[in-house]
């Protein structure tokens, strides 16, 4: 837009500037963004959840109906309720939420020390350890996960080397358990809890370190008092960007997990897809997208408060 | 190895794929939407350089991805392959267009017996061709389900799945169940000595607590995996289509890689589907779609098919084409003997329906 400000007849432009200034333009194109790629789609599902079964073309009745001149809303609430009748749901958010919490601590775990130890790696390798990180997201994500099937399976590479090396006779089974999904969560979503605590650790202050060291502090209690705290923004980023997905992570369980793997993208695809009640899986949609939005204002209510406090400093 | 991964890719990416209607360009264009592993390598590219049109070849690995889609209102396809309950359903709902059978100058070439057992589904035949049918039984390795239950193993019943005393000895190597209530209910059911087809709450509840015993020994529910898995060795026992487990058995065949996978209709009796060719309302190319239905009509065609694929073609002139080894098979083409214990699938009302299919979530997700 501004672009094209600059292009027109300076008289013009600078009418429209006073008139519609290129900043606001600049500003609104987020909000556009959000307004036609996530508010559009959310409303739609908003309305299918208040919507009831039927077998037509779409599959859900329509709320306004002009009859006789009349014009009638209808708005069940029923598919709300249904979630809260059936406990299978409750259990299918909790077990969503836990699995993915487990993920992003084994995440954080595995991944601090990667980022610390890029960050603190020389200069001239940081960008090399950088794509080395990367790079493996340059093949399909559904090609890895695939590649895991291969490893993990019964008939896969670790059973058939440790029943090579006579180190078990019956292979040990790993695919189709909660185990083969932390392995598929974890691998899938390192890089995304290694970047930002990358992005975080390499801008700190070393002489703060040796501040810290002069003072008698060791190594460890420097890590716990100086660089742990100072890195608090970006391991929230890192957990938030490993959490949010995982929890509604469809493809994972689906090609790893077995039957006792119950996350709420599994349940969703059933309400979908066998039941053909897209009524209850919108319902069952939005409440999962309040359970997310709550960790997510938390987050975003944290950053700004830390904006805030780095200003008074 | 790549085929398996192509069409899982697609049972795996619902919803993200293909919502955009394709382009059409110049020349002749027909988007086909079909089961995965259904269809024999040339047929494409036969009638392509016959014809002269660009196919679209997609596919999908359960009735429900299917459905899922027609009902969304615009799939894009101007040919798809329903089973005939599924079918049904969609009839009614209104998804399919009537065909015009004087545009198909290779009808005369449908068995007439099986034509008036499918009015059940789509009266006078009129939206519908049928394409192959089969049956839903076991798959199984003998050397493996040998290994871990010995030679008493009962693997021409259906207690080899749904006995626990059995199941729990198979679940070392390997067990894999549809991921289709549609499928599994009726079975459970068949094997209580119940209508498979009932209409019985109280009758689900006795099927679902069947499957409850049984379902911490399952090792996954899907309905394709369990093809490339039987031939690998990676399972050792399927509840699977007729054909699919027969195409596992010939991929191991070709990979010489030591498994044999071998298909057995329990003696209890099995399921016997019919999937059907059909062309949605919103279909674009309608006289490529003609052309594509009167191909798959010639008895020529279609016997090559069936040698592929491993399932019985409803082609009457066809069966004097098909391979000795396919005819001869009853696990394709039923003894008459095996045929008296086949049930069909009924449309079932609604809420039995959702009754069916909570059961069976319940089963898959122990909840």
């Amino acid at each position: 837009m501004e672009v094209l400000n600059t292009q027109q007849g300076s008289s013009f432009s600078e009418g429209l500037k006073r008139l519609l200034p290129g900043r606001k333009f600049l500003i609104a194109t987020p909000y556009l963004w959000l307004l036609l790629f996530f508010l559009v789609p959310f409303a739609i599902v908003l309305k299918i959840s208040f919507s009831e079964m039927i077998m037509a073309i779409p599959p859900y009745s329509s709320l306004v109906e002009l009859v006789d001149e009349t014009l009638s809303i209808s708005i069940n609430l029923g598919n709300y309720l249904f979630l809260a009748e059936d406990d299978m749901y409750i259990k299918a958010y909790f077990s969503s939420i836990q699995i993915a919490f487990n993920a992003t601590l084994l995440c954080l775990l595995l991944g601090y020390p990667m980022a610390y130890a890029m960050a603190r790696a020389p200069q001239h390798m940081q960008t090399t350890l950088l794509l080395l990180i990367l790079l493996p997201s340059w093949t399909s994500f559904l090609i890895r996960i695939y590649a895991w099937m291969g490893i993990l399976k019964n008939n896969g590479l670790i059973n058939n080397l440790l029943m090579a090396l006579g180190i078990i006779d019956d292979p040990i089974i790993m695919m189709n358990t909660n185990f083969a999904v932390y392995v598929g969560i974890v691998y899938a979503y390192l890089p995304f809890m290694v970047l930002p605590l990358y992005a975080n650790l390499v801008k700190h202050d070393h002489s703060l370190l040796e501040a810290s060291a002069d003072l008698g502090a060791r190594p460890w209690k420097t890590f716990l008092s100086v660089t742990l705290p100072l890195s608090k923004s970006g391991v929230i980023a890192g957990s938030m960007l490993v959490f949010i997905p995982a929890v509604g992570e469809f493809v994972i369980p689906e090609l790893l997990g077995g039957p006792d793997t119950l996350m709420i993208g599994k349940v969703l695809w059933q309400e979908f897809f066998n039941n053909r009640d897209w009524p209850v899986a919108s319902a069952l949609a939005m409440v999962m997208l309040l359970l997310l939005i709550i960790p997510m204002a938390l987050f975003h209510h944290y950053q700004s408060k830390e904006l805030e406090s780095s200003h008074d400093h | 190895m790549i085929r398996h991964l192509g069409k899982s890719l697609i049972s795996a990416a619902i919803g993200c794929a293909m919502t955009l209607s394709p382009a059409v360009a110049n020349g002749k264009t027909l988007n086909i939407y079909n089961w995965s592993d259904y269809i024999a390598e040339d047929t494409i590219a036969n009638f392509e350089k016959e014809t002269g049109i660009k196919v679209r070849y997609d596919v999908f690995d359960s009735n429900e991805v299917l459905e899922a889609k027609l009902l969304s209102g615009k799939s894009g396809y101007d040919i798809v392959v329903p089973s005939s309950d599924f079918m049904a359903k969609q009839i009614k709902a209104g998804v399919f267009k009537q065909l015009d059978k004087t545009k198909l100058s290779e009808w005369k070439n449908l068995d007439a017996e099986l034509m008036a057992l499918l009015e059940t589904y789509d009266e006078g035949n009129k939206h519908s061709i049928p394409y192959l049918w089969g049956t839903t039984g076991i798959g199984y390795n003998p050397d493996l389900v040998n290994k871990y239950l010995g030679e008493e193993a009962p693997v021409d019943s259906w207690d080899l799945v749904f006995d626990e005393k059995y199941i729990s000895k198979l679940n070392k190597c390997g067990v894999a169940f549809l991921n289709a209530p549609s499928e599994i209910m009726p079975a459970a059911l068949r094997y209580l000595g119940l209508d498979p087809n009932s209409v019985n709450k109280g009758d689900y509840k006795k099927a679902e607590e069947l499957l409850m015993k049984v379902r911490p020994h399952v090792t996954y529910f899907h309905s394709s995996r369990y093809i490339s898995d039987l031939a690998n060795g990676d399972i050792c026992v399927a509840i699977g289509w007729s054909g699919d487990v027969l195409q596992a058995s010939d991929r191991a065949n070709e990979a010489d890689n030591g498994v044999v996978v071998e298909y057995t209709i329990p003696k209890e009796g099995a399921g016997m589907w019919f999937d059907m060719l059909a062309i949605p309302k919103d279909a674009e190319n309608i006289d490529e779609a003609y052309a594509f239905l009167n191909y798959l009509l010639k008895p020529e065609v279609i016997a090559e098919i069936s040698n592929y694929v491993a399932y019985a073609s409803p082609n009457k002139s066809s069966v004097a084409l098909v391979d000795e080894e396919i005819r001869e098979n009853p696990g394709i083409y039923p003894t008459e003997e095996a045929k008296k214990n086949l049930y069909v699938f009924a449309v079932l009302p609604p809420k039995v329906d959702r009754i069916i299919n909570r059961s069976f979530t319940k089963v898959t997700t122990g909840q």
